[in-house]
């Protein structure tokens, strides 16, 4: 919300309590205000029908935050207020405002994806406590919380480094999030940070473009464009830089506080686009005042699924693909089985890598129809033309990095617990969260060890990053990952704008939704780790 | 065995000579293991694979165990071991998860033995039998620990770790039949190599991964583990429940941990990141390293010493790629250099003063302390055993007093309460100041206040009408600036020129010499300087100073209070020079009336002359004229200790003279005046300078740390929620006990009791009763 209704934030404020009845005050509040407004508005309206005239954004404004409240408040009785509300806005003549497409995912039936009013205790819990911190439950935590273990200490380590004490001010890490963001083309977080950002007092201009930022901001547009595409490159000179720009420079506890944000919200914009999240309704693009068209779908609409007109597709492709979970367990046996039976040499070995790796860089993300409306966005990047696919055409190699010289566990953790305490702790506790998350189960098959799976899904992205683990056989990538899943990988975790809803489907057909979800959690979290460990690796060059 | 292996390694090491030598490696090293008689030593890493002989003056290659075209992950090594009784045989880990002996003997250039790929992921450690000569121990990431009998096929028997990746394993020393093993979720657990079903026994001893541990090689139940928790600890294994007995606390993780022979408390440490030395440390003394190797330019990856009877000797590999050996008479010894002082002033001018007993001691002569200065013997460790080097640990701990009685820091904090920052008109703000400053028997503020405010206030209220208020200080007004300027900077100098005197005194190289001479030097040290400021009148010839002399001799006693404050808070802000330190510290404790008086109030004084007189001298000056004047003379404050005086003109002058100081400066001030409110424990005070403040590093101080954690009163767990209501059981946690409602906005709960309840709620129950109002019989106290 913007500045003219300042006096009524402290009211949203309020919304938040766990306290029944500050809330419901904070409602009370909010519904004089509104109808004051509405009241105000209204003989102007008659002579000027339209709605966005600069009378009336304001009350829009609020009405779309009432919209968002009646969808995603996780408090049974304001989602009641406020739906309550809108209709008596309605009543009175006023144009209100509607969501477009529905659900917080495009590529996910609402339907499958859990309610906010129905979920079990623990996660009303965690939805109440991400509500109480950000006044908003955003679509990434309502697609999370497929996994509530995960989605819990997601928005732990999240609200710390957002929110808690850290070497940055509050601003600079918004921003820094959006620089990230904006990287790949991720609208939704950009406009989910440049609320935060101006919420927190910052510059209007710096959106502007990086060049309008403070010059040591602009310093990190160098390693936020290395770190997004070809994190190997990292060199100690460009720490160095960082380091030593007279009174541009940071300090190192800056710059792992700055690092670590990077690489959430890339591998973060990785997953938004795995999941093809929708905008916020309160955001652009989530919601309209247009009243519904006449074949009352919408495109996303159709495209969600909620439609009838995919039924039968589905059907066709599910008959079509019966035997492929099955199939993928019968390998995982037999690899499981068979392993020390032909022993492959070290040579092998090796080459079962690189061969690995040189694939994943020919896996050819497909150029899609579907541009991402990039918007104003691009203004962050100065070289919208550095991605991961120029390189890759051009045949360079990526070099390997000895996952045994330089591992989370036994460096990174260390390095970024002494300069950013307690975030170590986090990190590690949500890569060790997503790693080791399982509920057995394949599909329909239940007591399933998925372990090599997941394992092969993790080693899989390390190794598109160069990031080799000698004790692993790659060979059983191959076997376990088909190809229409590893493109699908390598979209996301390369260039995920280029995600579309045909690769989120060609892959794992039979497989859950919340299944899908989980991959895109592993990738989310491999893609940061291997990020980190690049990043985290020259800045230990750098201090020796 | 024992006896045998004892005696011949006593002959042995009696052949051992060298230096500190190096060597270059081809490439980063991973582990080092030394053969038994101590003459080669082997370097494996991942990219090396090499034994080299230990020679009197360097080492020398022999052997490069990496033969063969193709490279093989086999070679790859994680650790390496020798075997302690096989001269011929070594076993290493790969980091593809075999584990692989080699046997010295074999005539060809290939000397593997066996293969063993029964691990799924990397072996991080391998371990030999002590005196088993088959027997070999392995433990990986993939959570198995595996016992191999080098003359079969494969493993004759598996231990699970449950999934959790093991760090290390170690065969006891003594127990022939125990193992432990450290895991990468903090757990160690103990194993009898005959039961593969079950560990012994497992207990926690870090937080985050164990790295490694090391057992006793003499005392049969002690265990020393290291971890990515900065931790090393030893524990006493023979107890029923593994108990910690010694906890060493290091600056970054513990890769490796090795106990030094035949010094029972001494271990050797290095670490994984970030810090590149070895440090040995004796175990008893835990804050300060015994020894310290520092050669390395990169990360340690590997200790051994070199003899398992030798204490001299130290080899070490790292990822720099060099091999060292250290020898003992060369390291660093961090206790020489360490400080052996303590020093610290308490919040009314108390001083206290730690130092080494036998620095003390030596000083058979020392008199008594004079005064009212108390020592009190604090810390004293009795020497377990006289020809250890490190046991010389004892120190005295002394307080000095200062003679007079506490209060005398009242005015501070009276001042501070009282003074007016903001609010009001700024002639309104200095007037009311000046009073509070008068009432307070300090007149030299009091006129500063004054003096401000006729200068910064607007001319049409006319200077004589500020004056009137003034008493007798018109009579200066004949006084030119040109006199006085002058006269005030060449004082000035004269206190700097002053303390370097006293900077050129012997006595600073020895604490207790000094102690002893302070008393000289503070005999001769007020004189001097009534000396100066009285010659300096003298010299000047102006009879109004005198007169001036007169009224300040009125009232010495009160102004006291400045000195004692200002010694302190000048250690504060030159933490750096330690001559001054000295030189104060000497002061405070016979900080008599007359020369504190003269030191502080003197060019004070004539300060204010000059100001004074200018108004008069051309009333329609600007105001940004007396911006210099105004700056040297909140320098001047600030310098003296009364940094209060400084931040408060500061403020109350606002954009008036802020341009005239320089940010730092001003940030300093407002540092150390805000610390000082602290202590004394005027939070609203210092709050309310920060929020005045207009320095961005101040105003941002009272932004940081502003969340309170807090206990349900319930269940007594953390409240991870915002609002009022527990998530675990659903209560509302703070409730006030006396109304039973939720407390929004002032809690004040009995730390006793931890019961409470809204301020006034507890105030009125208070005042009738002096038990908790819960009813849980605790008598509150509030404070």
């Amino acid at each position: 919300m913007e500045m003219q209704h300042q006096e009524s934030l402290g009211r949203w404020d309020g919304l938040g309590s766990r306290d029944a009845s500050s809330r419901a005050e904070a409602m009370e509040f909010i519904c004089q205000e509104v109808m004051r407004k509405v009241e105000a508005i209204e003989p102007i309206k008659a002579a000027t029908p339209a709605p966005g005239s600069s009378s009336n954004s304001d009350l829009n404004d609020i009405l779309v935050h009432l919209l968002m409240l009646s969808r995603r408040c996780p408090f049974e009785d304001v989602r009641g207020r406020c739906t309550q509300l809108l209709r008596d806005i309605q009543d009175l003549g006023i144009r209100i405002p509607r969501p477009l497409g529905s659900g917080p995912s495009r590529f996910i039936p609402e339907k499958e994806i859990l309610q906010v009013s129905k979920v079990d205790a623990s996660t009303q819990a965690i939805f109440e406590d991400a509500f109480a911190a950000l006044r908003r439950l955003d679509n990434i935590s309502l697609v999370m919380s497929f996994h509530p273990q995960y989605l819990e200490s997601f928005l732990r380590t999240q609200h710390y480094l957002l929110q808690m004490d850290g070497p940055l001010p509050l601003h600079y890490r918004h921003y820094i999030c959006i620089m990230a963001a904006a990287r790949h083309q991720c609208s939704y977080l950009v406009n989910l940070h440049v609320n935060d950002f101006l919420q927190v007092g910052g510059n209007t201009k710096w959106l502007n473009g990086l060049n309008e930022a403070p010059q040591k901001l602009q310093q990190l547009g160098e390693i936020n464009k290395i770190l997004a595409h070809r994190p190997w490159l990292l060199t100690k000179e460009h720490i160095e830089r960082l380091l030593k720009a007279e009174e541009h420079s940071w300090s190192l506890a800056e710059l792992i506080h700055a690092v670590v944000l990077l690489t959430h919200y890339h591998s973060l914009s990785s997953f938004t686009f795995g999941c093809g999240i929708m905008p916020e309704i309160n955001c652009d693009g989530g919601h309209t005042f247009r009243p519904p068209s006449v074949s009352q779908y919408c495109v996303c609409d159709i495209a969600n699924g909620n439609g009838h007109a995919n039924h039968h597709n589905d059907l066709l492709g599910n008959q079509e693909m019966c035997g492929e979970v099955e199939e993928l367990m019968e390998r995982m046996k037999q690899l499981q089985e068979c392993r020390d039976d032909e022993e492959a040499s070290q040579e092998e070995m090796a080459t079962r890598f690189e061969r690995e790796k040189t694939e994943s860089m020919l896996v050819v993300t497909s150029e899609d129809e579907e541009c991402v409306p990039s918007r104003d966005i691009s203004r962050h990047f100065e070289d919208t033309s550095y991605g991961y696919q120029d390189f890759s055409r051009r045949g360079e190699q990526v070099p390997t990095f000895r996952a045994q010289d330089y591992s989370w566990e036994d460096h990174g953790f260390s390095l970024v617990n002494r300069l950013y305490p307690d975030v170590g702790q986090m990190l590690d506790e949500k890569f060790q969260m997503a790693y080791n998350l399982t509920y057995n189960t394949m599909a329909t098959h239940k007591d399933v060890d998925t372990s090599m799976l997941r394992r092969a899904i993790w080693n899989y992205i390390h190794c598109m990053f160069g990031i080799r683990y000698d004790d692993y056989d790659y060979g059983e990538i191959n076997q376990l990952l088909d190809r229409s899943f590893k493109i699908y990988i390598k979209t996301m975790v390369c260039s995920p704008e280029k995600t579309t809803k045909r690769m989120y489907e060609s892959f794992w057909r039979q497989f859950q939704h919340s299944e899908k979800v989980h991959v895109n959690l592993l990738l989310m979290e491999a893609r940061m780790q291997a990020e980190l460990l690049y990043a985290l690796r020259a800045i230990t060059r750098y201090m020796t | 065995m024992e006896k045998m292996s004892r005696v011949t390694t006593a002959l042995g090491s009696s052949s051992i000579t060298g230096r500190t030598m190096f060597c270059h490696l081809d490439a980063p090293a991973n582990a080092i293991s030394v053969c038994r008689d101590a003459a080669q030593v082997v370097v494996a890493g991942r990219n090396i694979f090499k034994i080299y002989a230990l020679e009197e003056e360097q080492f020398v290659e022999k052997l490069n165990l990496r033969v063969g075209r193709k490279p093989s992950l086999n070679f790859s090594c994680a650790d390496v071991m020798w075997h302690q009784m096989e001269e011929n045989l070594l076993a290493t880990a790969a980091t593809n998860g075999a584990v692989v002996t080699w046997n010295l003997g074999k005539p060809s250039r290939n000397k593997q033995d066996q293969l063993f790929t029964e691990h799924k992921r990397t072996v991080n450690k391998v371990c030999f039998h002590p005196t088993e000569a088959y027997m070999l121990l392995s433990g990986s990431q993939d959570g198995f620990m595996k016992c191999f009998d080098l003359r079969k096929k494969e493993s004759v028997s598996t231990f699970s770790g449950q999934s959790e990746s093991v760090r290390d394993v170690q065969f006891s020393m003594k127990d022939y039949f125990t193992f432990a093993a450290s895991f990468e979720n903090g757990n160690v657990q103990l194993w009898d190599i005959r039961r593969p079903d079950r560990y012994e026994r497992m207990f926690t001893a870090h937080t985050g991964p164990v790295f490694c541990c090391d057992w006793h090689p003499d005392d049969r139940g002690w265990l020393a583990t290291g971890g990515r928790d900065k931790m090393v600890k030893v524990w006493d294994m023979t107890t029923n429940r593994a108990k910690e007995i010694y906890c060493v606390q290091t600056i970054a993780s513990v890769a490796r941990v090795k106990w030094r022979p035949e010094k029972k408390f001494h271990l050797a440490t290095c670490s994984m990141m970030v810090d590149h030395n070895i440090y040995v440390w004796d175990i008893r003394r835990p804050f300060i390293p015994f020894a310290t190797f520092e050669e390395h330019k990169d990360v340690t990856t590997g200790i051994v010493w070199r003899h398992q009877h030798d204490p001299h000797y130290l080899l070490s590999g790292s990822k720099d790629s060099t091999l060292y050996q250290h020898m003992f008479k060369d390291a660093t010894r961090p206790v020489d250099k360490a400080n052996p002082e303590g020093l610290c002033f308490g919040l009314m001018g108390d001083l206290a003063f730690a130092v080494n007993e036998s620095l003390v001691s030596s000083d058979g002569g020392r008199k008594p302390y004079p005064g009212g200065d108390r020592r009190y013997p604090f810390f004293s460790f009795k020497k377990p055993n006289p020809t250890e080097q490190f046991a010389h640990v004892s120190s005295a701990l002394s307080v000095f007093e200062t003679d007079l009685d506490s209060s005398r820091m009242d005015w501070f904090v009276k001042t501070a309460q009282l003074y007016l920052l903001s609010g009001k008109p700024f002639t309104e703000l200095c007037d009311h100041n000046a009073t509070v400053a008068r009432e307070l028997k300090r007149p030299q503020v009091s006129t500063t206040w004054t003096m401000l405010r006729i200068m910064f206030s607007d001319p049409a209220l006319g200077p004589n009408h500020s004056l009137s208020k003034l008493g007798g200080l018109p009579l200066m007004n004949s006084f030119s600036m040109k006199e006085m300027g002058p006269e005030s900077r060449l004082e000035r100098c004269k206190g700097e020129s002053r303390q370097d005197n006293i900077h050129l005194e012997p006595g600073n190289s020895h604490i207790s010499n000094n102690n002893e001479e302070n008393e000289e030097t503070e005999g001769s040290d007020g004189p001097t300087e009534y000396m100066f400021g009285d010659a300096e009148l003298d010299d000047d010839d102006l009879y109004p100073l005198e007169h001036d002399n007169q009224t300040v001799a009125e009232e010495p006693v009160y102004t006291l209070p400045p000195e004692a404050f200002q010694l302190r808070h000048e250690i504060i802000d030159n933490p750096s020079v330690p001559e001054h330190l000295q030189q104060d510290k000497a002061d405070s404790p016979h900080v008599s009336g007359n020369e504190a008086e003269v030191a502080c109030l003197t060019p004070i004084e004539s300060f204010s002359l000059i100001s004074i007189s200018q108004p008069l001298y051309s009333p329609h000056l600007h105001a940004n004229f007396f911006c210099p004047i105004v700056r040297e003379m909140l320098s001047h404050y600030a310098e003296r200790g009364d940094v209060q005086m400084a931040v408060s003109v500061l403020i109350v002058l606002g954009e008036k003279i802020r341009k005239e100081i320089d940010d730092l400066t001003q940030e300093h001030w407002y540092m150390s005046y805000i610390d000082l409110l602290q202590r004394f424990e005027l939070w609203n005070v210092s709050n309310e300078v920060i929020k005045l403040s207009t320095c961005s590093a101040i105003t941002c101080l009272n932004q940081t740390s502003t969340t309170l954690h807090i206990n349900c009163s319930n269940c007594k767990r953390p409240m991870s929620n915002k609002g009022w209501i527990c998530d675990r059981c659903r209560q509302c946690a703070s409730a006030c006990a006396v109304c039973h409602h939720v407390v929004k906005g002032l809690f004040v709960w009995c730390q006793g009791c931890s019961h409470g309840g809204h301020l006034e709620h507890i105030m009125n129950w208070l005042k009738n009763n002096s038990h908790c109002p819960a009813g849980c019989g605790h008598l509150c106290e509030y404070t």
